[in-house]
């Protein structure tokens, strides 16, 4: 990437898109701690994982009592959009070896975002971008979820931080710009309804996972 | 070794997994618009599922506590088009406020 000049305009793109997605990762450590991870584990998640939606998908279904599997299942069934990024972005940025290692586990929402934002000022730009804020969000988003790891253990009872509403509100966070059409909302208030009347009947996790058939039956008819 | 650590470095290999598998796969083989139109249907269905069971259940029972209050704001909130750290924290602060009067 050190091949041309970085523009101003891409690095402040990937900066702001870093620092206030990487702040994200302050929900997510405390999360993992209220959730009975402890903090080596939360900065795991976020150094492995490396996927918002995916670590709070394992924190959220552990933290209701399902297997290790099903929480494995979900993060693992949310992280397949990284694939297909994977997909729009090898041919841009044509690594091999150790360095398509790294492309990979920085491969995300918000690089894949950015470097399609800038694809209209050339390929330089589009790849500038991928680069800085991937390495970007990794850097703040691990700092961050150990300062909430950290922070939430020195809490104490988390319920009285409110730190178990913080993350389902997280998820309503996260799914919320996903809803803008309204089969879309329809979908999501079908999958709401299906797994809390799952709950009382499946074992714990699956409700949610199982939702995910829905997605796919709908996928399949539209 | 526990289900915690299962779950910490299991999500890991496999988030990787599926990132790298993507760099290396050729193009085509995912291109068809059934799939792309699936990939973006999941996350609203498994996010939205996890809304629920984490507001509304506790073991496998249904029940309504603090956590709804503090989602309640958060649906308010996200309705006046807040930012996400605003969201979180606004959910976090009605529930533990609530937590702690009643």
């Amino acid at each position: 990437m050190s091949v041309s000049r970085v523009e101003a305009i891409t690095v402040r793109d990937s900066l702001s898109v870093s620092l206030t997605v990487g702040a994200y990762g302050i929900a997510f450590g405390a999360a993992a701690v209220a959730n009975g991870f402890s903090v080596l584990q939360a900065c795991l998640l976020s150094l492995l994982t490396f996927s918002g939606a995916s670590q709070f998908a394992v924190v959220g279904v552990m933290g209701a009592g399902g297997s290790a599997l099903s929480a494995i299942a979900t993060a693992s069934l949310l992280g397949v959009r990284n694939l297909l990024y994977g997909l729009i972005m090898a041919p841009h940025l044509q690594v091999k070896g150790f360095k398509r290692v790294i492309a990979a586990q920085v491969t995300i929402d918000e690089s894949t975002a950015v470097a399609l934002g800038s694809q209209k000022r050339g390929s330089d730009a589009m790849r500038h971008g991928f680069w800085l804020t991937g390495f970007g969000v990794f850097f703040f988003w691990n700092v961050f979820t150990l300062a909430g790891a950290l922070g939430a253990q020195a809490l104490g009872d988390t319920r009285a931080w409110g730190l178990d509403a913080a993350v389902p509100a997280a998820f309503l966070g996260l799914v919320w710009p996903r809803l803008e059409k309204n089969s879309d909302r329809a979908l999501a208030l079908a999958c709401m309804v299906f797994a809390l009347a799952m709950t009382p009947i499946l074992p714990a996790g699956l409700p949610i996972i199982a939702t995910a058939f829905i997605a796919i039956a709908v996928g399949l008819q539209r | 070794m526990s289900a915690l650590w299962i779950a910490t470095i299991g999500a890991g290999l496999v988030a990787f997994t599926l990132k790298y598998t993507g760099h290396s796969i050729p193009a085509h083989l995912l291109a068809h618009p059934r799939i792309q139109r699936i990939n973006a249907l999941i996350p609203i269905a498994l996010l939205s599922a996890l809304v629920a069971v984490q507001s509304f259940t506790e073991k496998s029972r249904l029940m309504i506590d603090h956590r709804a209050a503090g989602v309640s704001v958060a649906l308010v909130v996200l309705l006046l088009k807040a930012p996400f750290p605003v969201v979180v924290l606004s959910a976090a602060i009605t529930s533990a406020a609530v937590y702690r009067l009643f």
